[in-house]
């Protein structure tokens, strides 16, 4: 039956996690922002412990197994509660949720690509021991939205597979490759005249030698969250580090990656919605001290442009939630989520574009100064419009699944 | 619980109430906004689906199903689906049985149910709207003044409809008390009582099958039992909420319309030997109209249950109507561009349903749910 009440224990989860956003995260945030490469070590311990006692693992989405029932254990809407504890960590800072020590996106490719026997041999290390990234690198400097072109190649050689090619743009690659006992999801080809069929996911390990951070970038936001370079160089992994199996097959690997994003463009959109709620939670204290009301039910007529923008915001960021819990949904109930998926991660990317844009305007040169954190908002929420795929690449997601076209009719 | 499914029950209402507005109601949908008449053979068949008697109390002659706003959503989206405006006409009774179910005495039920419960179409109508720029649900210009054991009304309403073939017409109106929609008292007033005036027919840019007219109260007194709810009154901000989920679900409906009519052109029409729908600026368009019509239905679907659970549902209510007022303009307005030059021509349906669309902002208290 169509319900959109939280169950009471959802929101004391949900308040528990809103309590470390606004008391761990909101604290370092304007500090970890201007600051960009400095770790906010004492962060992540505190973060890494919390989680072995609290089943405190955010954006940890995965797929059901293929063929599986409902999953039995953990919750029951184990990707729909990750959105939402995502959105509540994301209030807190989009780039400390990123940076946060855990399994990341590494993991999720490790839940939806490998055998039950990878996913405990990878993932064992999440819950002991010292605090551990996970990363996925995908993008090169050749190719972006178009994973498919993936230059990176692997050569079988006797008992390893050896890995070569440069992969940017890697969410916490440093911190899974050098800073800690973690591991990188990297896709490689198998066999380039195979396409797509021949891309696969390769789990390669904190300090293997042949695998170098080359460079961590500079960016506009999320600057808590590095962003890594990853050179690859005769760099040697065990046969069975490959996730899935290393066949080349016409819809094999790329099939992995698209599994992936099922369950991680909701957990994107969550990200965004969360740094949107941020900035709209702001705005109407801000307008609740100035003693402006936000008149609802009144003749749209007169409505006061401040009234227009500020609702206009909140429905919006409403609207692109009900989206994600929607995609998020789909995927614990077992159905096929890939176009529920990218029409979130569309509208959510950016109409939270948009409502932190109009943030900023509406406290003027308030909203501009680096006094308060609007404009770091603005700035943070961007990312979410970009990368898990741009708006762009799921609008076209949209457009074929919605016309029903392959890459060949619409590309 | 989070839950995006609607139950069994559900589906099959939407089914049954879809195919009939595939069926029956779309075909109809042209010739009646060219001459501003719908067939009452289509009326009356729609009427067997329930969509009034359906929430009717069996004591009253109804079939005494549950009402939900929910499953009101669901199925209003079906209709609009078909024909905005003949899914208005057809479900305008609802304005004035709706609260008198929920909100009316036990004396009103008995008089004006039984009416409507019957086998064929009954015209019942409410008056909410008031010809000003500024109209506001939430100050009325209508005014009922408490006379001795009557009140006197006096206004003018606009948009009320079915208006000259009601015999019973809600008429929403401040009675000075407190402030805002509080203040705020239905009325059921005969349409042939002493200073209630009918006006012409109301002539609109769009939802031209559907039948308005400006009704004019000039001392226009009724007795204490015509005070929907007696001494208790009602709870107007429900109902307009409710009325609020009703007309954009209806539009959610329309505006799927529109995206149908313009995929399926765009994946027909060639320009330089391809689809235009391969194209991504059409294409775009087209994805942009399927989300949109996603994230309205979603909002009318949250506000929807929330009155199912109760709430007033005010600002959820008014937030989703102003977003799928919105959406369905620029919506209908693509499907307009998606076909160019034949959009504009009347062979299609687009342009009709841009007309239609542009009044879902300007009007309120036409629908409940």
């Amino acid at each position: 039956m169509i319900d959109f009440e939280l169950e009471p224990q959802t929101i004391t989860q949900l308040k528990m996690y809103h309590g470390v956003a606004e008391q761990m995260m909101r604290p370092i945030s304007r500090d970890c922002d201007e600051h960009e490469h400095q770790k906010p070590w004492k962060f992540f311990e505190t973060m890494w412990s919390a989680s072995r006692l609290a089943d405190l693992q955010p954006g940890r989405a995965e797929r059901p197994a293929a063929g599986a029932e409902r999953p039995q254990a953990g919750p029951r809407l184990r990707n729909l509660n990750s959105v939402m504890t995502t959105e509540e960590l994301c209030w807190g800072d989009a780039g400390l949720f990123l940076s946060t020590p855990n399994s990341g996106l590494g993991g999720a490719a490790v839940n939806a690509a490998g055998t039950p026997e990878q996913k405990a041999q990878f993932l064992r290390r999440f819950s002991e021991g010292k605090p551990k990234w996970g990363a996925m690198a995908i993008t090169e400097p050749g190719c972006g939205s178009d994973s498919a072109a993936v230059a990176t190649t692997a050569t079988r050689d006797g008992d390893n597979w050896v890995l070569n090619g440069t992969k940017i743009f890697c969410t916490a690659g440093e911190m899974a490759v050098e800073k800690s006992e973690g591991f990188v999801v990297v896709w490689a080809t198998v066999d380039k005249s195979a396409g797509r069929a021949g891309i696969k996911p390769f789990v390669v390990d904190h300090h293997t030698p042949g695998m170098t951070v080359a460079r961590v970038e500079n960016k506009l936001g999320i600057r808590a969250s590095d962003t890594a370079m990853i050179i690859l160089d005769n760099c040697r992994i065990p046969l069975d580090h490959i996730l899935g199996s290393p066949e080349v097959r016409r819809e094999g690997g790329f099939k992995d990656v698209m599994a992936t994003f099922d369950a991680t463009r909701p957990i994107v959109a969550a990200m965004a919605i969360g740094v949107g709620r941020a900035a709209l939670d702001y705005v109407r204290d801000f307008l609740r001290d100035q003693q402006i009301p936000i008149r609802y039910g009144i003749s749209p007529r007169k409505l006061t442009a401040v009234e227009r923008d500020f609702m206009d915001m909140e429905v919006q960021l409403k609207a692109a939630r009900l989206l994600t819990w929607r995609a998020a949904w789909m995927l614990d109930m077992g159905k096929r989520n890939n176009l529920e998926a990218s029409m979130a991660k569309a509208k959510a990317g950016l109409a939270v574009t948009q409502i932190t844009q109009k943030a900023v305007e509406l406290l003027g040169p308030l909203g501009y100064s680096r006094k308060i954190l609007l404009e770091k908002w603005m700035r943070d929420a961007k990312i979410n419009d970009i990368f898990e795929g741009t708006q762009q690449i799921n609008m076209l997601i949209v457009a074929r699944r919605i016309l029903d076209y392959g890459s060949k009719e619409l590309n | 619980m989070i839950d995006f499914q609607p139950s069994e029950e559900q589906e099959m209402m939407r089914d049954t109430v879809g195919a009939f507005a595939r069926d029956e109601i779309r075909p109809a949908a042209r010739p009646a906004d060219e001459t501003g008449a719908i067939a009452s053979a289509l009326v009356s068949k729609a009427w067997q689906l329930g969509l009034v008697r359906g929430a009717i109390p069996e004591k009253f002659g109804g079939d005494g199903g549950e009402r939900s706003a929910t499953t009101g959503a669901i199925v209003a989206e079906e209709l609009g689906y078909g024909d905005l405006s003949i899914a208005l006409h057809m479900l305008a009774p609802r304005l004035l049985a709706y609260p008198v179910i929920e909100m009316g005495t036990d004396e009103q039920r008995e008089r004006h149910l039984r009416r409507l419960a019957a086998a064929d179409f009954v015209a019942a109508s409410a008056a909410v709207m008031e010809p000003s720029w500024n109209f506001d649900l939430a100050a009325l210009g209508t005014t009922a003044r408490r006379d001795g054991s009557s009140f006197v009304l006096n206004g003018t309403k606009c948009y009320v409809p079915l208006a000259a073939d009601s015999a019973t017409i809600l008429v929403y109106a401040s009675n000075g008390a407190g402030a805002g929609e509080a203040s705020v008292d239905g009325f059921l007033v005969p349409r042939d009582a002493m200073g209630l005036a009918v006006g012409d027919r109301e002539q609109s840019m769009g939802l031209k099958p559907l039948a308005t007219y400006q009704v004019v109260l000039k001392d226009c007194r009724v007795g204490a039992e015509a005070r929907l709810g007696g001494d208790k009154g009602i709870n107007f901000t429900r109902l307009m909420s409710e009325s609020r989920v009703a007309f954009s679900a209806l539009s959610v409906g329309m505006m799927r319309a529109a995206f149908e009519y313009a995929r399926d052109y765009a994946k027909e029409r060639k320009a330089f030997g391809v689809p235009i729908a391969s194209k991504q600026a059409i294409a775009f368009m087209l994805a942009d109209m399927a989300i949109e019509i996603d994230a309205s239905r979603l909002l009318v679907w949250d506000a929807a249950s929330r009155l199912d659970k109760g709430e007033d549902g005010l600002k959820e209510s008014y937030l989703a109507k102003n977003y799928v007022a919105a959406s369905a303009l620029k919506i209908t307005d693509n499907a307009v561009q998606v076909l160019g030059g034949h959009g504009y021509i009347r062979e299609h349906p687009v342009e009709m349903w841009l007309r239609n669309a542009r009044g879902i902002a300007a009007l309120d208290g036409l629908a409940t749910v």
